[in-house]
């Protein structure tokens, strides 16, 4: 019983991590909280699916459709957050809540309010964990979600730490006036976070449509939920955001197992709320040093 | 004094065809748009497209139907707007409408106040319960899904039911009938999980009542994505005992996402989802394979039930207003309540001062996914 909860949370938690992956590299680059994240998670299921549904092969409809997105993110950067860039922060958060909402409208009228299927990567059979008939079971599409989120947190610890345009991306979110002043274009700093994270985003959501399917409205409910384990494993941290994800998986399947499934997201931000106050900075979140 | 007569018959003459080409005139308020758009928009074209049909075929008792009708968004508060408008400024002589439960509730007083027959198309129980002099409704309630699936149940020998349920509406309301009736029914609920909007994976829920004792059966009251992730979920923990889906999925769509595990899923459904597949014998078959025709040729999109309770709707006031020889309101409304053995695509419909709805348990159908399609139940 223990075990198949476990597996059941680390199911949902793969699908929360990788989506809460794409909220650490805008942040990190404008302290920007992209709430529109969810809607590229939106964009890569439901262009993925409608390539494929076309008649395309399963790969060149993913690439394809993470291409959109990326096109998608750079024109959100742009049209809307570029020309507010001397904007607050606040001001800069509303400005993807509203661009969250237009791009959900848009995918209605792009493609239709219907739910979407996309096949598994490799096939639907389950992976039976232990001999008893009781065994635990696992989706294989799972591992290819765990796979990607573990992949993708190698990937950006490289780029930030060992690449220019990465350390660039740090600089301009610790100090903009600073990193400005050392040549660095905060211009080109933000349209590289934003079509890097739609298209993690995109990547996301073509992974995880075999397991929940992909609707025009899915961005808003992962988007939240990415976006709190964003917050539990610390805020700019790629493999915070990962442990935070999984971690948000466990307590919900284990809430829902042991005590009641009605409850099961009050949990979820019940600890959340908890880690808020007493680890502000996350699970893995750098200590914000303020140097006067 | 003669010529004032004759000048007086004249004109009773003029007018009187005048008087009778005045249209009868159905007042409808739908959620065309807004979130209900999905109920209120086959209602629409269904309303639409058989007021021209029944004018070509001239009309009823000798005048044309004419279709007063407003988008009422799925807002109770706009419903009410428009209702108000309907009774006293376009002077409807019936009303057929209200989407979602909420409108139809938000005119009832109108139309109890009025004097004004209503035909609802509205799912829950509460329009007609308890029963509303003016107001009568054609779909079927949760209610009677529950009952029929307890039922199936039953016959197949499973006393003992868990319950798996979503976060919205229907699902709530669904979970709600279907607890209240399952003592009468004869099965125990012995496990009742749920799982929120926009969920991703419920094998946790699953988990646990694969592991509660004693279930026998499991009923999945939902709507949208997450019956069909149940289903692929129930598939992968292997559970062996029936798993029942409501008439919430009661669509292709709903087979084509879960795929290969929907085989052997029973779901009850209204007549006109399996129009094909009913045997001719059927009282119903005419009526839904015709309707069915009808409206795929003319708007060249797959037919639904909620069009279906459209449809009923307008026939039932006709038939009514043929039976009672005129559009005076109260005649309407008694013909309405002694309705017998009209044929609709919801079913058969029987009104009596007690019941104003009419349908009992055959209105639906038991069927079971069998190579990716639906067979009937016997």
């Amino acid at each position: 019983m223990i075990a198949q909860y476990v597996l059941s949370g680390l199911t949902t938690g793969a699908i929360y991590a990788l989506v809460a992956l794409g909220f650490a590299i805008i942040y990190n680059a404008s302290h920007v909280i992209n709430f529109a994240q969810g809607e590229f998670v939106m964009i890569g299921g439901m262009a993925s699916a409608a390539f494929f549904d076309a008649g395309l092969p399963l790969p060149v409809a993913i690439v394809l459709s993470i291409g959109v997105a990326t096109l998608v993110g750079l024109l959100l950067e742009k049209l809307a957050v570029e020309p507010a860039r001397d904007a607050s922060v606040i001001t800069l958060i509303i400005i993807t809540i509203g661009a969250s909402i237009l791009l959900r409208g848009l995918a209605t009228l792009v493609w239709d309010k219907k739910i979407h299927r996309l096949p598994a990567f490799s096939g639907e059979a389950p992976i039976v964990i232990g001999s008893t008939a009781g065994g635990a079971t696992l989706l294989p599409q799972v591992l290819w979600v765990l796979g990607v989120s573990a992949a993708a947190v190698a990937l950006l610890t490289w780029f930030f730490r060992r690449t220019l345009t990465g350390k660039a991306i740090l600089a301009v979110s610790h100090n903009r006036l600073a990193a400005r002043l050392m040549g660095i274009s905060v211009r080109r700093v933000l349209a590289v976070s934003f079509g890097l994270s739609a298209a993690l985003g995109a990547l996301a959501g073509a992974l995880i449509a075999p397991i929940s399917f992909t609707a025009w409205d899915v961005g808003v409910m992962l988007g939240l939920k990415g976006f709190a384990a964003a917050i539990l494993g610390g805020l700019g941290s790629s493999a915070g955001a990962v442990l935070g994800g999984l971690a948000l998986g466990l307590i919900e399947s284990l809430g829902a197992g042991y005590l009641s499934s009605a409850y099961k997201d009050v949990f979820a931000f019940l600890i959340i709320i908890a880690a808020l106050v007493f680890l502000p900075n996350g699970l893995l979140g750098r200590r914000a040093a303020e140097r006067v | 004094m003669f010529l004032r007569t004759l000048v007086a018959a004249a004109m009773a003459l003029a007018l009187s065809p005048l008087a009778e080409a005045q249209p009868i005139r159905i007042g409808a308020f739908l959620s065309v748009t807004g979130p209900a758009a999905f109920l209120g928009d086959p209602e629409q074209k269904t309303l639409e497209l058989y007021v021209e049909k029944l004018n070509a075929a001239g009309g009823v008792l000798g005048r044309k139907l004419e279709l007063v009708a407003y988008d009422s968004a799925g807002d109770a508060e706009k419903a009410r707007g428009y209702v108000k408008r309907l009774i006293e400024q376009d002077k409807v002589d019936v009303l057929v409408g209200g989407s979602t439960t909420g409108e139809t509730m938000a005119a009832v007083p109108l139309a109890e106040a009025a004097g004004m027959p209503f035909i609802s198309l509205a799912g829950a129980v509460v329009i007609i319960e308890p029963v509303k002099k003016w107001v009568f409704k054609t779909p079927h309630t949760d209610r009677m899904a529950c009952e029929k699936v307890f039922a199936d149940m039953r016959a197949r020998g499973a006393t003992k039911a868990a319950l798996i349920s979503g976060a919205g509406g229907f699902d709530r309301s669904m979970r709600a009938e279907c607890l209240k009736v399952a003592g009468a029914q004869g099965v125990q609920i012995v496990a009742d999980e749920t799982y929120g909007a926009g969920d991703t994976d419920m094998t946790a829920q699953l988990a646990k009542i694969k592991g509660t004792p004693g279930v026998q059966a499991v009923l999945n009251a939902g709507f949208g994505q997450g019956p069909a992730i149940v289903t692929k979920n129930y598939r992968q923990l292997g559970i062996g005992v029936p798993l029942y889906q409501s008439h919430g999925v009661a669509s292709k769509q709903y087979v084509s996402l879960a795929g290969d595990a929907a085989e052997g899923v029973r779901l009850p459904a209204a007549a006109l989802l399996v129009a094909e597949t009913l045997p001719d014998a059927d009282p119903q078959k005419k009526v839904v394979t015709g309707y069915k025709r009808d409206y795929e040729s003319r708007f060249k999109q797959e037919v639904s039930t909620f069009g279906g309770h459209a449809y009923d709707g307008l026939m039932l006031a006709v038939e009514a207003m043929q039976r009672a020889r005129s559009t005076d309101k109260a005649k309407v409304r008694d013909a309405l309540e002694a309705t017998r053995g009209y044929v609709g695509t919801g079913g058969v419909v029987n009104m009596s001062a007690q019941d104003h709805m009419g349908l009992d348990l055959s209105a639906f159908r038991m069927l079971e996914v069998r190579k990716g399609d639906w067979t009937l139940v016997k």
